[in-house]
């Protein structure tokens, strides 16, 4: 095997490229957003259009509460994981679950919401057309939730074993990040369903 | 690998029952391994989905024929068509990818080795699932009831009223399945692209290859994903009772058709952006001279990529768009052909004043191109949404993505295949059996193809399992179906050749082909960690540099 | 020229109406680009493998590395852009010109409707309702007459498609499309569907007889009047009104109206059956009545399993239809 020559003996000190957990939630990231894009194009697409059945003007309630619930989550993580960067574990825990509790409380709300649907309005996800595309686009942000909060979840058993601390700080940001995009579908589809669609 | 903690005797360690090889393939994470398994997988559907295209060429032989039912015919184009694009082509560029990028970047694996191992099982088990169809699931039709709703799926012919049963459920889960499988194997690359590469290798010095399939992976996060979105809704339509694709409820069957296309579309700019890497990888080397403008070639891909996804309903030129749709879909895909057109006068670039090296890589590569140009303004002349009005759903367009697909993709694979397996099994393969494969590819494929615009031109609708004399059809589809044939010979003259010179081969070396990149440095093959020490690179052509320290490439970039 | 070196009844190259003409003209204008590319190029890369090959004689010295030249790739990116543009103008025109060609008012007006895998054809002005074969009358370059089409669905997509007259358009459910057509010459125009539809995809035949003004007011009125059951059919009829015809097939006049198959009211002045299947003789419609996969296996249609006497007096009936 022949050795490379080195005619930049310094370069690979200082060669420093990006962390691949990042890059790779980036990239995950990317691919959800494209899949959202399509239900919500479908969602858009088809507004207005029911033959028959409720109107999302008839039945839909801006969940205002639920909403700030998750938007605040956001910021919970955020303080969460800025504690475990500065080696704070007990702030860290704290804030941690307190971003679960919140995110529990938007599914919470999200359940609510559709019983109320389902059972007051009849409205479910074969009733017409905007039964089919509410479910599916704001199912498909819960079901994001839900697989974001047993994470999150794991992490929090992790932080009560005594197993987090500084080391897995970037591992933390990465999945914080996640949960960002994931608000973040909410306000689109907030907007997009209670907002506009209205 | 065995270890062992206590101390044995040589003789014992050296012995591999089967079972321990079976058990190391079955968990490698070593993308070398993964690399082969893809290819090996690749190869398996290929011979599968090559019968059923030669058994649709002798049910179309001659008019009226009656060697298959239509059902099973529409079984049979459905699967030729869904097998070869997701469990054939993609496989084996993912498996090139997979096998070679650590290699040319100077990194010992892919960023996530894992998730490495677990896409390729993902993809494994789509391919099981499609071709599970044949023997399981109930429906009207009994046993065997693959999907026959075409590759495509247009609803409503997908809706529970037109396809009972679940022959179309195993092409939904499939396709899902091997979907998120290609997503985390292209999240894999990007991140193994950005994130690992060995110190001196900027981006802009990294291999064409490496650069090609970041592109192609990027494209695959935005574009396979819009085809898992409309399948989980036609799930939801034919499991929970939704309508998204419903036409009695105000659905909309065209709906369909453009998320299906906003895929589909940029799909086979994904399938063929790796056969351009592969071919800036070789036409260099073979023409002993460094590629033709490597920014512009970078800047061309890029573009392709972005217009790529703006072409996508010229698909759809028949379904009834308005004039200023059809206009705007005519423009953009004219627009793309130009960077694709630069791209191939780049490669002319890199041959001219060079000392072609007419070796069978070189041979596959100059097909490639005489045969990707012919394919491209086949292509353009479908873009003028009004011809397409005579040419779309004929066999002219089956013509024109069969001349990208095998002409194209296919010859470009094939030189791959060529230029490196001596790498990854230490062999050349035959020379004289790859002109063999050659010639005989050669000719089979334009006497199919070739030929197969005409019955396009005549009237002749696709997917239609016979068709009436005194259209002028008939002879015309016996001499494509004997260029079939061909091609089936030459491909088994292929497989012929890898297996006889995996045991029999000339070595090869290193470095057989006197190249430039960084796979060349390490054994042939590779040891499981490839490099004894992370190379430091300054330039495109490390090796060049090496091998002309007096003129190295460093001085001109 | 380029039309009658194969010889075809469905060759885009022989345009009989305006459509299929414009798209001819501009298929012409793109081939001579297209060609002229292929030609330069391919000599080029021809001559580039012959040139530069590597001779056995050839020492081993690597031939100069050029990296690049920028003005070549200009050249190579403005000539093809500045194609572009002009082909793009060229097609943009007749974009226009064919789909938003406003309907005179003298335009025959039919409604097609696809089926899974028969057609049917309803002229609304004229109280005609046929199936599959479709007669239109020629238009006079002078005084036009053009045929406008609204294209519908029934069930799945579809694509009508007779290259000779026209390009083709796809019959989409909830979607109504338009096309148009003005034949200049009378004659028999042959085609078929175009959008996959399912098991009979390829017998979903199209027939189209372009009559002169007086065959073709004639073929309306044969098509308007009524039809007269011969008291020779009575027995068949009965079968007919008894079995479970009627709930898929109307005839005009009688208790008989389904929709969900062909109109048989005048069955008889058709030249085929089954959708261009079989030519339209009493041994056929024996056979497709008596077993339609017979002669379009999975078409949704029902063997009715009669006995042989009542298929002979359903097929005596038939034959009454004219």
């Amino acid at each position: 095997m022949s050795a490379m020559t080195n005619p930049f003996p310094d370069a690979a000190s200082a060669w420093e490229l990006p962390s691949r957990g990042k890059v790779a939630m980036a990239g995950l990231i990317i691919a959800e957003s494209a899949i959202f894009t399509i239900f919500v194009v479908a969602y858009l697409f088809y507004l207005g259009k029911s033959i028959t059945g409720p109107t999302p003007r008839e039945v839909l309630k801006t969940p205002v509460f639920y909403t700030i619930c998750l938007l605040s989550s956001s910021l919970t993580i955020h303080f969460a994981t800025k504690a475990l960067e500065g080696s704070r574990p007990r702030s860290f825990l704290g804030f941690w679950l307190l971003t679960i509790a919140l995110g529990g409380l938007f599914l919470y709300g999200t359940g609510q919401e559709w019983r109320r649907l389902v059972y007051h309005h009849g409205l479910t996800i074969s009733t017409n057309l905007f039964g089919t595309t509410y479910y599916s686009l704001v199912g498909l942000h819960a079901f994001h939730v839900t697989a974001g909060l047993l994470m999150l979840l794991s992490v929090a058993m992790f932080s009560l074993a005594g197993r987090m601390g500084t080391r897995q700080y970037n591992r933390v940001e990465v999945l914080s990040m996640y949960w960002h995009f994931v608000d973040v579908v909410w306000v689109v589809v907030f907007t997009v369903v209670y907002v506009l669609g209205r | 690998m065995t270890s062992h903690a206590i101390q044995m005797p040589d003789a014992k360690i050296e012995t591999h029952i089967w079972v321990d090889t079976l058990h190391e393939w079955l968990t490698t994470i070593d993308h070398k391994r993964l690399g082969l398994l893809y290819i090996a997988y690749s190869l398996l559907f290929l011979l599968i989905a090559g019968v059923e295209a030669v058994v649709i060429r002798i049910q179309l032989m001659h008019s009226h024929n009656n060697f298959v039912s239509p059902q099973v015919f529409n079984r049979m184009f459905t699967m030729h068509g869904t097998t070869m694009i997701f469990f054939v082509v993609m496989p084996v560029l993912f498996g090139f990818g997979n096998y070679l990028i650590p290699l040319m970047i100077g990194a010992r694996d892919m960023a996530f080795p894992r998730l490495n191992a677990f896409s390729f099982w993902l993809t494994a088990l789509g391919g099981f699932l499609l071709y599970f169809s044949f023997l399981g699931g109930s429906g009207l039709y009994g046993a065997g009831n693959a999907p026959d709703i075409g590759w495509w799926a247009y609803a409503p012919l997908t809706a529970r009223a037109f396809s009972p049963g679940h022959s179309s459920d195993y092409w939904t889960l499939a396709l899902l399945v091997s979907g998120f499988g290609s997503i985390a194997t292209a999240i894999n690359i990007i991140a193994t692209v950005l994130c690992t590469r060995c110190p001196g290798m900027e981006l802009s010095r990294m291999p064409l290859l490496a650069r090609l399939y970041l592109v192609m992976s990027g494209m695959v996060l935005i574009a396979l994903t819009p085809l898992s979105a409309a399948q989980i809704m036609l799930l939801v339509d034919r499991y929970l009772g939704g309508h998204f694709f419903d036409a009695q409820a105000g659905g909309s069957a065209v709906l369909w058709m453009h998320f299906f296309w906003i895929f589909g579309h940029p799909e086979v700019y994904i399938l063929i952006i790796p056969a351009f890497a592969f071919m800036s990888e070789i036409i260099p080397v073979f023409s002993r001279k460094p590629i033709f403008g490597y920014p512009i070639m970078v800047a061309a891909t890029v573009a392709i990529a972005f217009v790529s996804m703006s072409v996508w309903a010229h698909h759809m030129f028949t379904v009834g768009m308005n004039s200023m749709a059809n206009s705007f879909f005519t423009i953009t895909s004219m627009v793309v052909g130009v960077p694709t057109g630069i791209k191939i006068f780049n490669w002319l670039g890199t041959m001219w004043g060079g000392r072609l090296q007419l070796k069978v890589p070189m041979l596959f590569a100059i097909g490639f191109l005489f045969q990707f140009l012919i394919a491209g303004l086949t292509g353009i002349m479908q873009a003028t949404a009004p011809l397409d009005w005579q040419l779309s759903l004929s066999y002219f367009v089956v013509a024109h993505f069969h001349y990208v697909i095998v002409g194209g993709i296919l010859f470009a694979i094939f030189a791959a295949f060529y230029y490196w397996f001596p790498k990854m099994t230490g062999r050349m393969l035959s020379e004289r059996l790859g002109k063999w494969h050659f010639w005989l590819f050669v000719i089979g494929f334009h006497l199919t193809f070739d030929l197969m615009h005409i019955p396009g031109l005549l009237g002749m609708p696709r997917r239609i399992y016979t068709y009436e004399p005194g259209r002028g059809w008939d002879t015309l589809n016996l001499i494509i179906t004997i260029g079939a044939f061909l091609q089936g010979i030459a491909i088994l003259v292929f497989v012929a050749n890898l297996f006889i010179s995996y045991f029999k081969g000339e070595k090869s070396g290193n470095d057989p082909w006197d190249a430039w990149t960084l796979e060349w440095v390490v054994s042939s093959p590779p040891p499981v960690y490839n490099f004894a020490s992370i190379p430091v690179v300054a330039s495109r052509r490390p090796l060049w540099d090496e091998k002309h320290p007096e003129d190295p490439d460093s001085r001109y970039e | 020229m380029v039309g009658q070196a194969f010889s075809s009844p469905t060759n885009i190259f022989t345009p009989m109406s305006t459509p299929a003409h414009s798209i001819f003209g501009l298929s012409l204008f793109v081939l001579a680009i297209t060609a002229t590319i292929f030609i330069v190029v391919s000599a080029l890369l021809l001559y580039a493998v012959f040139k530069f090959r590597n001779r056995a004689d050839d020492d081993d010295r690597e031939p100069p590395q050029v990296y690049g030249s920028t003005q070549i790739e200009m050249a190579w990116t403005i000539i093809p852009i500045l194609i572009v543009v002009v082909l793009y103008l060229a097609t943009a025109r007749v974009i226009h010109a064919l789909q938003d060609a406003p309907e005179p008012l003298n335009a025959l007006n039919v409604i097609a409707i696809g089926h899974q895998y028969w057609w049917e054809f309803r002229y609304p002005k004229l109280g005609i309702i046929t199936a599959n074969e479709l007669h239109i009358p020629v238009s006079d370059p002078a005084r036009p007459r053009p045929t406008f089409m609204q294209l519908l669905s029934a069930d799945t997509d579809h694509s009508f498609w007779v290259p000779e007259l026209a390009g083709k358009t796809d019959l989409v459910p909830n979607h109504p499309n338009r096309m148009w057509m003005d034949p200049q010459h009378t004659g028999v125009f042959l085609g078929q569907c175009a959008q996959y539809c399912g098991v009979q995809h390829a017998k979903m035949l199209l027939r189209v007889s372009v009559d002169g003004s007086e065959e073709f007011a004639a073929w309306v009125r044969d098509q308007q009047r009524p039809t007269f059951p011969y008291a020779k059919s009575a027995a068949g009829r009965r079968v007919f009104e008894q079995a479970a015809c009627i709930n898929c097939h109307t005839v005009a006049g009688t208790p008989a109206n389904g929709r969900f198959g062909p109109d048989l009211t005048h069955l008889m002045s058709r030249a085929t059956i089954a959708s261009g299947a079989a030519q339209n003789t009493p041994e056929n419609l024996r056979l497709w009545i008596q077993n339609p996969d017979s002669i379009k296996p999975g078409a949704l249609m029902p063997a009715m399993k009669l006995s042989d006497t009542d298929l002979n007096a359903v097929v005596s009936y038939m034959e009454t239809l004219r």
